[in-house]
């Protein structure tokens, strides 16, 4: 197949994703909206107004807890949402057997994981737009580095949707598909930096959190936002490109050898 | 003499191995040649090897050794080129059920690099030609299980292969709409694409299938012609329905006769005997028959006697 039919075969999985979650947006779109609203009501505007200021702004302007929890929120919603999506789509193709119908086709792999990929970053995108809105009903947000905003969304959905797609390739059930969200993925995120800075952690907690690549996707995303970051976002962005380069090569690596979905 | 090129052959398997990771080795060297045009039966007792040899010719299997050219295409070097050709009617439903046909149908044109508005034509053509046009926007999970068949057989011509591969279409599917998609088929066929099929329903293969292979236990045990292998069989029994009940049976020379009950008889005779002879034979002893049928048709019973081993098979690859 040509270069121009693989791309009619990526946007045809990546059409079909987003009409998916379109589709079932009670359980894609709505639920990440009420948590994060919750998180804001709770966190931000309950116990956040008893903590006062996290950190200064550009121009020495106090930043306080709800607008410093809130990118970190976004970028939760985003990983949760990118993962999930991947996951669950992926892993119903092959329960119910129609991912059979891209495997008998000519396109190539890489076709099959970037329309994967796609849809998720798509989805990931859908609620990040969805909670950046909720967080404008509590507080003010500044983009004060759209690009690396921009840039740093976009990485950590790629990154996440990658994960979920090796996740989905070695699930054999459903309950596969809940273990690295659950156990893995939801620690990883609270103990990212979303509600807290990390420099405030004793050591070795500190130097701990620093092994957590969420961390760094949470602070680069804050920075993009506020202008602030606890990380070196050199050191962000290395960490972030390193694993879409490994989580890249891993899912071809694994499509190739038909890993969980060729006998 | 002719120095016209010999034509590709729309399947050429050779010597094809395929043990699974649990040991079991369900492909011993198959090799078989399938001509462009044919309308070609594969079949097998269940466990024989069918689904793994369609699986390795569409990718969906690995295979242990040996090579699949589809057109001249390797399966395994030329993946992208020998998937275009092919299309395939799997043996288990697979798609998406909270899709619709339309959707399906487009949706597998695209994953060939077909443009959406030249596959929503394609899918309104085969959609109408198989009967589901009217299902075209339902939900996919309120078809009945015919119309998921007939879906199965549109979205697999969605890319309108040279080479369709049928793994048992009409399992499950009743007389009236089984016939329905053979004359579709039929068509498909008569207009130039190759067709492989497999089935349990053995009349359907005898009717439609000019050439066949049977395999058993990952082997190839028979390979030719439907009208050679239909030749081999040199008895048949029928079953003869009588006027009045009988008590016991009389002997005719050359025939075995089996009582089943007091109306019904089976008469197994040499295909080279007269079966005026019986008649008369059965009238002369006051016995009229008021029907006759095959007891089995005549591919069942070699596949049963190649299967049972009774029946020597050639075991050579078809011309």
């Amino acid at each position: 197949m040509n270069a121009h039919g693989n791309l009619v075969a990526l946007g045809t999985i990546a059409r079909r994703e987003v009409m998916r979650i379109l589709r079932i947006w009670s359980q894609t779109l709505l639920p990440p909206a009420i948590t994060m609203t919750l998180y804001f009501i709770i966190f931000g505007s309950l116990i956040g107004s008893r903590i006062g200021t996290m950190a200064q702004g550009i121009g020495g302007a106090p930043i306080s807890y709800i607008e410093y929890i809130a990118p970190g929120l976004i970028m939760m919603a985003v990983i949760q949402n990118a993962y999930g999506n991947i996951t669950s789509s992926f892993f119903s193709a092959k329960f119910q057997r129609f991912v059979e119908e891209m495997l008998v086709s000519p396109m190539p792999s890489w076709a099959i994981l970037a329309g994967y990929v796609t849809g998720a970053v798509l989805r990931g995108f859908m609620v990040g737009v969805i909670v950046l809105a909720i967080s404008l009903f509590f507080t003010k947000i500044h983009l004060y580095h759209p690009l690396v905003m921009l840039s740093t969304f976009l990485l950590a959905a790629v990154i996440f949707a990658l994960l979920g797609f090796v996740n989905a390739i070695y699930a054999r059930k459903f309950d596969d598909i809940a273990i690295i969200p659950t156990f893995v993925l939801t620690p990883l995120t609270y103990l990212g930096g979303v509600f807290y800075n990390v420099a405030q952690l004793p050591s070795p907690w500190k130097e701990i959190s620093h092994l957590n690549p969420i961390l760094y996707m949470v602070n680069a995303f804050r920075y993009g936002l506020l202008g602030v970051s606890d990380i070196d976002l050199t050191w962000a962005y290395l960490i972030m490109f390193a694993f879409v380069v490994g989580l890249g090569v891993l899912c071809m690596s694994l499509l190739h050898r038909g890993v969980g979905l060729r006998s | 003499m002719s120095n016209a090129p010999a034509p590709v052959p729309a399947l050429e398997v050779a010597d094809l191995r395929k043990t699974y990771a649990t040991g079991v080795e369900a492909l011993k060297g198959i090799s078989l040649i399938v001509q462009a045009g044919d309308f070609y039966a594969l079949l097998g007792p269940n466990g024989a090897g069918k689904s793994t040899l369609i699986g390795i010719v569409s990718s969906l299997v690995n295979p242990s050794a040996g090579d699949v050219r589809v057109f001249g295409h390797s399966v395994r070097s030329e993946r992208s080129a020998a998937m275009q050709m092919i299309g395939l009617v799997p043996q288990e439903i697979n798609f998406n059920l909270f899709e619709t046909p339309l959707d399906i149908c487009v949706n597998q044109a695209g994953f060939y690099g077909i443009e959406r508005d030249v596959a929503r034509a394609r899918a309104e053509k085969y959609l109408k030609e198989l009967a589901l046009w009217d299902k075209a926007r339902a939900v996919t999970r309120t078809l009945s299980g015919g119309m998921k068949r007939r879906l199965m057989i549109a979205r697999a011509m969605m890319n309108e292969p040279r080479l369709l591969i049928l793994d048992e279409p009409t399992a499950g599917v009743d007389i009236e709409i089984r016939r329905s998609m053979w004359k579709f088929i039929e068509g498909i066929n008569a207009a130039g694409t190759t067709v492989i099929l497999t089935t349990h329903y053995l009349e359907e293969a005898e009717q439609l299938c000019r050439n066949i292979t049977i395999i058993d236990h990952g082997q190839v045990i028979e390979n030719t012609s439907m009208k050679k292998l239909l030749s081999k069989l040199d008895v048949e029994t029928f079953v003869f329905d009588l006027a009045n009940p009988i008590d016991g049976l009389p002997t005719i020379d050359a025939v075995k006769l089996t009582h089943i009950d007091a109306h019904t008889i089976e008469v197994e005779m040499s295909r080279a005997h007269d079966l005026n002879s019986v008649f008369a034979a059965l009238s002369a002893r006051g016995i009229m028959v008021n029907s006759m049928r095959n007891k089995a048709n005549r591919l069942e019973e070699l596949f049963v006697r190649l299967v049972e081993g009774n029946l020597g098979g050639t075991g050579k690859e078809a011309a």
